[in-house]
């Protein structure tokens, strides 16, 4: 208790909120009592510093607001477009080149094999046999190689506990994926599948179950991670009634919907969560809302039971939370969030398309 | 607002700072918004230009500028620090600096870097901007350690700047004085893991 009300006074002395009686007698007590003074000394330090914490990060929103309103209006724009038109321009300038150096390797190519039948007329016929044999050789081993492609599409051993979670979609390109944390409960192990077909086996670095988010890491060797992520992740509040859409796996195949934001809170007026109108099944929990810029506002993790259509998501910013306090704790984790997203202005279909190879379906087996 | 670009396309070779430019200097050090989207309109594409043809993304032109942004709030606070050239110069050389130096090709690649404008020297500024930014970091990683509710508490009043009263509305304390307390007893705890994260670095 004894610290509580120092640090009270204390506060108030450095602010020059003590009246000059309250002052008088603190600062008596200050020349007796060393350690008040030292108290004194460290507050002040602390309390400069918090003042300046809270101005840069006011500052860094402001900043980050900026950027967002211009980018909005069109007075900032991204100079994509450029590096495609320095291929294209690339190409028109070395096509002539590429059309001459194929011919040449087309005719060379006929030459060849025209002197081959030239001077080899008389191939004995056992040699064609042979050839046949070999066609259906190779054609048992690509059967044999299909058999395999699929034991490597199905990597979960028979026989197990497999519940068809949810939806989960990728953070940082680098294989990290973010999803729902109550897809994952009671999971022995937690496999991914692409939207081709692939099953990858991930580890979960970690639950928030307050805020249902949850972060998994792919750790497969048959993993490949892209290039780059095309939408990113929005840290400014969703008006209300903005169109939003949501990708998911309520069945066997990806599934598309679209809806609009019809609440800023969540059930019982959450405020981590916000209220979609959408159409949204067991299946889809976990997966992203978008936004008509292709950016991610939310995640998807619950529905009301009682209404219809009435869903819920874990808003974007609690991600951005998540992952910051995650990288506090473990400084080596290097993971990056995309804020910017290069879906904007391109039409819903074709942002679609994009977007649909880094969502996942969850599948996990229940330990 | 007012701040909108009159300084716009000043002939560059002229290092006359108007008064304008003074007074766009000293409000980004308050952080007013007109006077920061005025001059990110204005130099925002140059910066971009730069680092993206120097090898680097979208992503990257935003940290950078952004970066330089909080650069020039640090010393549009300084007392001690006096605007000598335009602000397009600074922030240019700054970006230059802070970009050549993510690439770890200064030394190297410094006289290959097609000049935008011309450059002022920024190195001591940027020393300080590394202290300022590592004291930053130890406020926030102690920040990361304290939990909630202290943490959304400390931040509505030290960064959100909310009152007593409308701390304990949002946060459901029945009075202020009882959110005032729970307020101290949680900065009682992060002075503790500040100094514990201060000592440590």
């Amino acid at each position: 208790m004894e610290q509580l009300q120092i640090a009270e006074l204390v506060e108030k002395y450095l602010k020059g909120d003590l009246n000059p009686e309250e002052k008088e007698q603190f600062e008596t007590l200050r020349k007796t009592n060393p350690e008040v003074d030292q108290t004194v000394v460290e507050y002040h330090f602390f309390l400069e510093e918090m003042e300046r914490y809270g101005q840069v990060r006011r500052f860094k929103s402001n900043l980050y607001d900026t950027h967002h309103t211009l980018q909005e209006n069109g007075d900032i724009k991204d100079l994509h477009l450029k590096a495609g038109a320095k291929i294209i321009n690339l190409w028109g300038k070395y096509r002539r080149v590429v059309a001459v150096a194929a011919s040449i390797a087309g005719i060379t190519a006929l030459f060849i094999s025209g002197m081959i039948s030239i001077f080899s007329p008389n191939a004995p016929i056992r040699d064609l046999e042979e050839l046949r044999r070999k066609v259906s050789n190779l054609e048992k081993q690509s059967t044999r190689q299909i058999s395999e492609f699929n034991k490597i599409k199905t990597k979960i051993e028979p026989g197990a506990d497999v519940k068809f979670g949810g939806t989960s979609f990728i953070l940082d390109i680098n294989g990290y994926l973010v999803t729902s944390a109550h897809v994952l409960k009671g999971a022995k192990k937690v496999y991914v599948q692409s939207v081709d077909g692939k099953d990858f086996l991930t580890e979960i670095i970690h639950e928030d179950l307050e805020a249902d988010i949850a972060l998994l890491k792919i750790n497969d060797a048959d993993f490949t991670p892209g290039t780059a992520l095309p939408y990113g992740f929005s840290k400014k509040r969703t008006d209300l009634s903005e169109p939003v859409y949501t990708l998911g796996f309520p069945k066997d195949e990806i599934v598309y919907n679209e809806g609009y934001l019809s609440a800023q809170t969540g059930l019982e007026g959450d405020t981590m969560s916000c209220q979609i109108t959408i159409n949204a099944n067991p299946g889809n929990s976990g997966g992203p809302v978008f936004n008509k810029n292709g950016e991610v506002i939310g995640i998807l993790n619950a529905r009301q039971a009682s209404a219809n259509g009435v869903v819920f998501a874990t808003k974007s910013k609690n991600i951005f939370r998540f992952i910051e306090t995650l990288k506090e704790a473990d400084k080596d984790l290097n993971i990056r969030m995309k804020s910017s997203s290069s879906l904007k202005g391109a039409n819903r279909s074709s942002q679609v398309k994009k977007v649909q190879d880094h969502i996942y379906m969850v599948k996990v087996v229940l330990g | 607002m007012g701040y909108n670009p009159a300084y716009k396309g000043i002939n560059i070779s002229k290092v006359a700072i108007t008064e304008q430019e003074k007074e766009v200097f000293r409000s980004i050090g308050n952080n007013e918004k007109g006077a920061i989207e005025a001059v990110y309109k204005e130099n925002y594409s140059l910066i971009q230009h730069f680092v993206i043809s120097n090898n680097g993304t979208e992503d990257d032109a935003r940290d950078i500028f952004q970066e330089a942004m909080m650069v020039l709030y640090e010393k549009s606070r300084s007392p001690e620090f006096e605007l000598t050239c335009q602000i397009r110069t600074y922030l240019y050389s700054v970006c230059r600096r802070l970009w050549l130096k993510k690439l770890q090709y200064s030394r190297r690649m410094e006289s290959q870097v097609e000049n935008y404008d011309k450059i002022v020297a920024v190195e001591e500024d940027l020393e300080q901007h590394d202290k300022l930014t590592q004291q930053y970091l130890t406020m926030r990683t102690a920040m990361g350690k304290i939990g909630e509710p202290c943490k959304s508490l400390i931040e509505a009043f030290y960064v959100h700047r909310k009152n007593m009263h409308e701390i304990a509305s949002f946060f459901g304390y029945t009075n202020a004085d009882n959110a005032k307390n729970q307020k101290y007893k949680c900065l009682v705890r992060l002075k503790k893991l500040f100094f514990a994260q201060y000592k440590n670095n």
